[in-house]
């Protein structure tokens, strides 16, 4: 238990991928199974284990001590579960260096019934150190929060058997906790294990940016093209009776789409983009799409309101027939027949964009028909579905991003390699009447400067500190002083969390506006308009 | 006559009447009694100091040979009088030469722990308990969250991660005085035989330290002259500001760990950006602090700066007598 307590704590304070990525393999090689299986379980959400109630976590503390001097102590930590970790007063029923492993709490938190929970927990919080008593408390009031997605935990078992993440994804969701067959396979002990599960992922084919002299040397009669939707990529797979819809990095999200499952009667596997609305009466804004994205569950209401249908890419299984090693000419031959079978108010076909040169296209790009489209997706006609990236056969050519002009608010301290620099940027733009305008904050960027702009910000914030909040300062910006960043950024959301009522997708800094004085930058006004296209 | 007679808070210190001195002032005073040499409890400019030899020494090399008008040394528990009052000096296991203060007159005796520690550390005397009928006690840690674990853990994890990480240094932040000594005496201890670089604001002390007879093996400058590749895989130790300050660019994709007790609550570590905490304190966590009011007798406690209401209620609830003492300027420099 406390390799995985030491694991915990670790990640959520590494802020580098890489060092996540070292943390995780490490643990993979030193920890035997089955603890490392339920740790990757932990992480990857895939652990069930019966939820503990933060009122009873705290009854069975004040139980054990004074409720006031819990009460100073709450107050000063201010999170539940390290508070009762720290405080938990010591027992003879601890051993130093015999904590219980994670197997063993794991299995004891299964299989005790509801009315014997708090009983077995607080045995268990017993027989630990502080450590495991804090990594413990957060498998049963759930959510770990330590920032190590899936996904970066297959990357790191990736890495941790030198095989492609791919070949984790596609056999994930037939395996289970402890993944002892998986381990022993990434260790060269026994055979790749077999997937004999219904309706499993397929590792998505993903695009390269067009590069500047990339479309030179290509021939557009060797290419389609289609729009680049800006929903989310989604993988639909119906088989033996089991429908599943993926995100592309191989995350179940069907529970968030019953309205779209409930269509999916057929035996295939669809690529395509999860859009909101009615494809017979027009594909809906980013902002009604807003509102079924990162939810666990959806209510009918929300279902009837903002529906879910998917515009369909590609065809990479129909039946028992697997279509990926096909040319995309003949996969889409395939799909467009397909579709036929297919509810319309639930699937549509992606449509070409058609164009006999890259100028036209290039027009075509500039000014797509719908703002939900983020530029032109180019697909070899002879391109085999290959998991991954691979560089050629598929390219994504972007609308060219938004910009605004906008204040530097609040200087934040890097990490890492930036930990003696202020590199992460809160920038705002004006609002409120004339002669009274306010910057609010629009978003935060930390990246897309060089190494020598990083150097300049970072004196700048030094320099104009009005205040210090930890790592974090405010830095000198009114109508006559501050420094204005030019923002490029993908899109605008609407946001409930941040005063200003918007959010930037991939808001990063194009350029230094040293020349422009600070009342010229943009005002709130600008960025509303986006949002209502 | 009343304890509050012998010793009580004024905005200087806390003063003695009857002797006319004040322990840790915080302003400049005619006497000044200083129980160790961290820069919230030593500061300059008294008429004159009484301490031990080790806080005298320290003193004079943080502020320079006249950073009093005169100085007294007070050898550990020899008993001085000054003005008919009793004081003496006992080892309070804080950092090199810290001492508690005896202060006793007409049958009450009263007893200044300044700031102190239970657990071994081979950078200075250990803890003595002095019986006594009021113990002032310090409270940084005072709350029951505050359990520090061994400190031997603390250090295996940093050498871990060394092993971890070969490519990246170890920023070990950790104060000047006391804590930069303590780990580097600590990775001796664990069989670490690489030099360590230290930041120029350790190299004095860490000197003192050697002469002391403090063995901290081979200390180099963290000087810039061997670039960047030569600091992958070093630990360097330096106090908590250099790190993020520009003097930390040198060091190749650093991992900055902090040795404080305060590493114990999860949100300081991330707040402050600190990758790997380092539970080592030198101040009294929860445990030692209940333990030592039982061990020292009195009969009455008074508690200062620190987390007061916390310890003053455990006292109430053992049946001890305990009241706040409000002393201000005290910002343990020391964790």
């Amino acid at each position: 238990m406390n390799r995985f307590a030491e694991l915990l704590d670790r990640l959520v304070l590494t802020p580098s991928r890489n060092g996540k990525l070292t943390l995780l393999t490490d643990y993979f090689r030193t920890v035997e199974d089955p603890d490392r299986g339920l740790a990757l379980a932990a992480i990857t959400g895939d652990l069930t284990i019966a939820a503990v109630k933060p009122a009873m976590l705290r009854s069975l503390v004040t139980e054990r001590m004074d409720p006031v001097l819990f009460g100073y102590s709450y107050d000063y930590v201010g999170d539940l579960a390290e508070t009762v970790s720290l405080v938990w007063p010591p027992s003879p029923g601890h051993i130093p260096n015999r904590d219980p492993t994670l197997g063993e709490v794991v299995a004891k938190l299964q299989s005790a019934s509801r009315s014997d929970g708090p009983k077995v927990l607080a045995g268990l919080l017993d027989s630990s150190g502080s450590s495991a008593r804090f990594a413990i408390i957060k498998l049963v009031t759930g959510g770990l929060r330590i920032g190590v997605s899936a996904r970066l935990a297959k990357q790191a078992l990736a890495d941790f058997g030198n095989v492609d993440v791919a070949e984790i994804e596609e056999l994930w969701h037939g395996l289970s906790a402890p993944y002892l067959a998986l381990f022993a396979w990434l260790e060269g002990k026994a055979e790749k294990p077999r997937n004999t599960a219904f309706a499993l992922f397929r590792p998505v084919m993903l695009s390269n940016p067009v590069n500047d002299g990339d479309l030179e040397k290509l021939n557009p009669a060797d290419y389609a093209a289609e729009w680049k939707w800006d929903g989310i990529r989604v993988q639909a797979v119906a088989e033996g009776g089991i429908r599943r819809l993926y995100s592309r990095t191989g995350d179940d999200v069907s529970g968030a789409f019953p309205d779209l499952a409930d269509a999916m009667d057929f035996s295939a596997t669809l690529d395509g983009e999860l859009l909101v609305g009615d494809p017979r009466q027009g594909t809906r804004s980013f902002s009604d799409l807003q509102q079924r994205l990162n939810r666990k569950t959806v209510t009918p209401r929300m279902q009837q309101q903002y529906p879910a249908f998917m515009r369909c890419y590609d065809l990479l299984q129909i039946g028992d027939e697997d279509l990926r090693a096909l040319p995309f000419r003949d996969r889409r031959g395939r799909l467009e027949s397909f579709m036929k079978t297919l509810d319309p108010s639930r699937f549509d076909l992606s449509p070409f964009v058609d164009f006999t040169d890259w100028d036209t296209l290039e027009e075509l790009r500039r000014a797509p028909p719908h703002p939900i489209i983020e530029g032109v997706m180019l697909k070899r006609w002879d391109s085999p579905y290959v998991a991954g990236r691979p560089k050629g056969p598929w390219f994504k050519w972007k609308r060219d991003p938004h910009t605004v002009d906008a204040v530097l608010m609040y200087a934040q301290r890097g990490h890492g390699k930036r930990s003696s620099f202020y590199s992460d940027y809160t920038f705002g733009v004006w609002s409120g009447p004339e002669g009274e305008e306010e910057l609010v904050p629009v978003g935060k960027a930390y990246f897309g400067f060089t190494d020598e702009e990083l150097k300049q910000i970072d004196k700048y914030v030094r320099d104009n500190t009005i205040e210090r909040f930890g790592p974090v300062r405010s830095v000198r910006a009114d109508r006559d002083n501050g420094l204005v960043l030019e923002v490029a950024f993908e899109g605008l959301n609407r946001s409930t969390r941040h005063k200003s009522g918007v959010a930037m997708r991939f808001p990063r800094v194009s350029r230094l506006r040293w020349d422009k004085p600070t009342n010229e930058a943009d005002r709130i006004e600008t960025l509303q308009a986006l949002l209502d296209r | 006559m009343r304890a509050s007679d012998l010793l009580h808070p004024r905005p200087q210190g806390l003063y003695c009447p009857p002797g006319d001195f004040f322990i840790d002032p915080v302003r400049p005073v005619n006497r000044a009694l200083i129980t160790h040499g961290h820069s919230d409890h030593a500061r300059s400019g008294h008429g004159s100091v009484l301490a031990t030899k080790q806080t005298l020494d320290i003193m004079g090399l943080r502020y320079g040979e006249d950073f009093a008008a005169a100085t007294q040394t007070a050898r550990l528990g020899e008993i001085i009088d000054l003005n008919g009052v009793k004081v003496s000096f006992h080892p309070a296991g804080h950092v090199l030469g810290s001492a508690q203060i005896a202060v006793e007159h007409q049958g009450v005796r009263i007893v200044a722990s300044g700031d102190y520690k239970r657990r071994r550390d081979a950078t200075c005397a250990p803890f003595e308990p002095v019986a006594c009928d009021v113990f002032i006690t310090e409270a940084t840690f005072g709350l029951p969250v505050f359990r520090h674990p061994p400190d031997t853990e603390e250090i295996a994890r940093l050498l871990k991660s060394v092993d971890q990480f070969p490519e990246r240094s170890h920023l070990v932040g950790a104060y000047a005085l006391g804590k930069a000594q303590r780990v580097m005496r600590l990775l001796r201890d664990a069989g670490y035989d690489r030099p360590l670089y230290i930041h120029g604001a350790l190299a004095k002390l860490s000197e003192y330290y050697q002469g002391q007879g403090i063995d901290l093996g081979t200390l180099q400058p963290a000087t810039v002259e061997g670039g960047k590749g030569s600091f992958a895989g070093a630990i360097v130790v330096g106090p908590p500001s250099a790190f993020a300050d520009r003097w930390a660019r040198r060091f190749p994709d650093p991992i900055s760990c902090f040795a404080s007790g305060w590493m114990r609550i999860r949100q300081r570590a991330k707040q402050g950006g600190v990758e790997l905490p380092l539970i080592i304190s030198d101040h009294a966590d929860w445990d030692e602090l209940t333990t030592t009011i039982h061990e020292t007798g009195a009969e009455e406690i008074w508690v200062t700066h620190g987390r007061e209401e916390a310890l003053v209620r455990w006292c109430e609830l053992e049946g001890i007598t305990a009241r706040p003492l409000h002393l201000v300027g005290y910002e343990d420099e020391g964790d």
